[in-house]
């Protein structure tokens, strides 16, 4: 690390946070026995039997700026996050959730009553509640706003891992990739741009993907919310586990007439951006179009798309065929910056 | 409207069918030359960003070598230029550019560095922006950290040239190509036998500038777009000229650049710039490779306002390493990465020594990454 000092890139979802955690944060607890899925998985959340069923467990930290977004604010975002987090492990069922909020001295109180409106209302979409709490109030300066804090629990019959891909599986993506992240990096530049409204996709995804669990029916075998890193991260990640390779279709890749016009404009992939409100699902062959038909009647999922399979060659790598010829679809280090050259 | 517009854009030049045809061409026209590798060079990194984003070199014919010459404007923008940013932003004063500026490494440390450290460095889109930055903050020195290459030069100029406040000025790092494809030409252990000229930086300059170079040196120059059809007719045309053996100049992209070029805009930004000479980044010193302020803006001039000092960061041992560095020859088609005693070794994409290592498309990196040009032309479809 340069300089031994943390670096905005550490916390960007990408190769140097995955480095921070394996190489500071996990030692000593990667090894000691635990009976589930604990921290070596670094997967979405952990997971541990309880009787014939598991309780899955994960926690997420928030911050945005700005804190009201076009299509959502933080208050939306802590809930959806973290349901996201469960239902990627196939948690669904009986979400409970804790929240902690550090608040910056000089907060308007009206705006933290739109924050906890939206807290609710995404609970109510997802079936979930807030349990607990803790509140923390620091100095003027001594924090940005605000920093939302939830944990969750929920229980899952049987765990999705992200590791779960064999060679012939195919990969869907519930909608239009990067919405998220370039609605707020638009809104933060002040940019305006062609082809729509550009809106952050921000939503808790727990009731699509219990239906497509259920339509699935065993045949799920890998899930993940591509949230920081995109698209491109999440399916390294994935490539990279279960050890295959992965070939996804660009044209068959949903993206928005608004996200595509506002990744021209700044030099940014929507492939490489934060979603809020998707998530990448690998599946059987056999049950694709199952999965698929579940996915495209909820509301959430009417964009979902088949987008490419699991492959033999090339294992850990995702290729990525755009229609003219074949490139490697690495995921960016850190958050993306907009580029010149 | 903007929409429609978007749509006769992505059928005119975004049609994959017609891209497919071309790339049959350039596979027949190589076919003709039969020999092996026929080495072009595009000197532009927007060329390089839309063959990597649209996955062009997957389609190319083996026997044809494409090279990424000096044409990112940040990866040539070398360590000590960096290292007075980073000097101006430990000063407390506010340092505005480029994203992709931000890890470009000066000699110890990057913008992102110093921004870590607490430094005010901001990331902007244009000059103009950092221009009202400086208005709305008057009690606060803006600097613009400028690089690019004629086509931002141009937009930094205007700026200039338009009653700019006080508190603001220009740090320029911004480079001129034609000298640099120039150093490449004359070397003559050099395998390029043709470049693919930056279309953006030629509606600036207009394409009779390279007339005299195609000449000179007799090598042909087609000067090209960014969509994926524009690239690819561009290689038709210069695998074409280079069967032919005719060093001439062609221009396809007509429908943006001229042969005079946008005079108005040479005359500002030659009204503000001058050339000067100085190495870019791990390729060599570059004659007149080098756009700096004239004397006539000394009060926007960043270099004078503040007295940058930046010579604390320079040691020794850094020298030395830049030494070693070969980026120049695997630019020029001559060296490959492996061949350098610095790769994987003393330099990597966290600590990169020459340009080839900085950009996410160059040599270096992608060698670093993958081993080589990857081919991923079967996978999946056995």
């Amino acid at each position: 690390m340069t300089g031994q000092r943390v670096e905005m890139r550490h916390g960007g979802g990408g190769r140097s946070m995955r480095t921070l955690i394996e190489e500071v944060f996990a030692r000593g607890f990667a090894d000691m026995p635990f009976d589930g899925i604990g921290l070596g998985a670094m997967d979405d959340g952990a997971a541990i039997r309880v009787g014939d069923r598991w309780l899955v467990l994960t926690t997420d930290s928030h911050v945005i700026h700005p804190v009201f977004f076009p299509g959502g604010d933080i208050g939306r975002l802590s809930v959806s996050g973290t349901c996201n987090d469960l239902a990627m492990m196939g948690a669904t069922e009986g979400i409970a959730l804790t929240c902690a909020m550090i608040i910056e001295e000089g907060f308007p109180l009206g705006e933290l009553e739109r924050i906890q409106h939206s807290m609710v209302e995404a609970c109510r979409e997802a079936g979930a509640t807030i349990v607990t709490g803790d509140t923390k109030v620091m100095g003027r300066g001594e924090i940005d706003g605000i920093v939302i804090n939830t944990s969750g629990i929920a229980f899952a019959s049987a765990p999705i891992r992200d590791s779960g891909l064999r060679v012939g599986d195919k990969l869907i993506v519930t909608g239009t990739m990067g919405d998220h992240g370039l609605a707020v990096m638009a809104a933060r530049h002040n940019l305006e741009i062609d082809g729509g409204e550009l809106l952050s996709d921000v939503a808790p995804l727990t009731t699509m993907i219990r239906a497509a669990l259920s339509a699935g029916n065993g045949s799920i075998v890998a899930m993940k919310d591509p949230t920081r890193g995109g698209l491109a991260s999440s399916l390294g990640e994935m490539a990279s586990k279960a050890g295959v390779g992965i070939v996804v279709y660009e044209r068959t890749i949903p993206v928005s007439a608004a996200a595509r016009a506002a990744g021209e404009m700044i030099g940014i992939d929507p492939l490489q951006v934060a979603n809020e409100g998707k998530a990448v699902i690998g599946v059987r062959a056999e049950a694709a179009g199952a999965v698929l038909a579940a996915l495209r009647a909820h509301p959430l999922g009417k964009d979902a798309a088949i987008i490419g399979d699991a492959v033999a060659e090339r294992p850990g790598s995702v290729i990525l065929d755009t229609g003219y010829g074949r490139r490697l679809l690495v995921e960016s280090d850190g958050e993306p910056l907009p580029r010149i050259c | 409207m903007p929409d429609r517009l978007g749509e006769a854009r992505e059928v005119k030049f975004r049609d994959p069918e017609l891209a497919g045809e071309l790339g049959r061409t350039l596979v027949s026209l190589v076919d003709d030359i039969d020999r092996a590798p026929i080495t072009l060079m595009h000197v532009c990194g927007s060329h390089e960003q839309a063959i990597a984003k649209y996955g062009l070199r997957a389609t190319f014919p083996k026997a044809l070598d494409v090279i990424m010459g000096p044409g990112c404007p940040v990866c040539v923008t070398d360590a000590p230029e960096v290292d007075e940013g980073v000097w101006l932003a430990r000063q407390g004063i506010n340092v505005a550019t480029f994203g992709d500026m931000l890890r470009v490494p000066g000699t110890r440390h990057s913008l992102a560095d110093a921004q870590s450290e607490g430094g005010k460095v901001h990331v902007v889109y244009s000059a103009a922006q950092v221009v009202s930055m400086a208005r709305k903050d008057p009690s606060q020195e803006y600097v613009f950290y400028a690089t690019g290459f004629e086509t931002t030069a141009v937009a930094t100029a205007a700026v200039l040239l338009s009653d700019p406040p006080p508190n603001f000025s220009v740090l320029s790092a911004h480079k001129y190509v034609p000298p640099a494809m120039e150093v490449v030409a004359q070397n003559p252990a050099s395998r390029v036998e043709g470049f693919l000229a930056a279309g953006h930086a030629a509606t600036i300059t207009g394409y009779g500038l390279f007339e005299p170079m195609a000449e000179k040196y007799g090598i042909p120059i087609v000067v090209a777009g960014f969509e994926p059809l524009d690239i690819l007719a561009g290689l038709v045309e210069l695998v074409r000229l280079v069967r032919d053996k005719s060093p001439r100049v062609f221009n396809a992209y007509p429908r943006c650049v001229s042969r005079e070029g946008n005079q108005p805009a040479l005359r500002m930004m030659w009204q503000v710039f001058q050339t000067s000479s100085g190495v870019w980044r791990g390729i060599a010193d570059i004659p007149d490779g080098n756009l700096r302020m004239r004397p006539e803006f000394e009060c926007f001039d960043a270099r004078k306002k503040f007295s940058i000092d930046a010579s604390v960061y320079a040691s020794e041992a850094d020298l030395a390493l830049v030494k070693d560095c070969i980026c120049g020859g695997i630019m020029s088609g001559l060296a490959s990465p492996p061949d350098c005693t610095l790769f994987r070794n003393r330099c990597d994409p966290q600590h990169p020594v020459g340009a080839c290592m900085v950009s996410s498309e160059g040599t270096c990196k992608i060698w670093y990454e993958y081993g080589g040009r990857p081919d991923l032309s079967e996978a999946g479809r056995t």
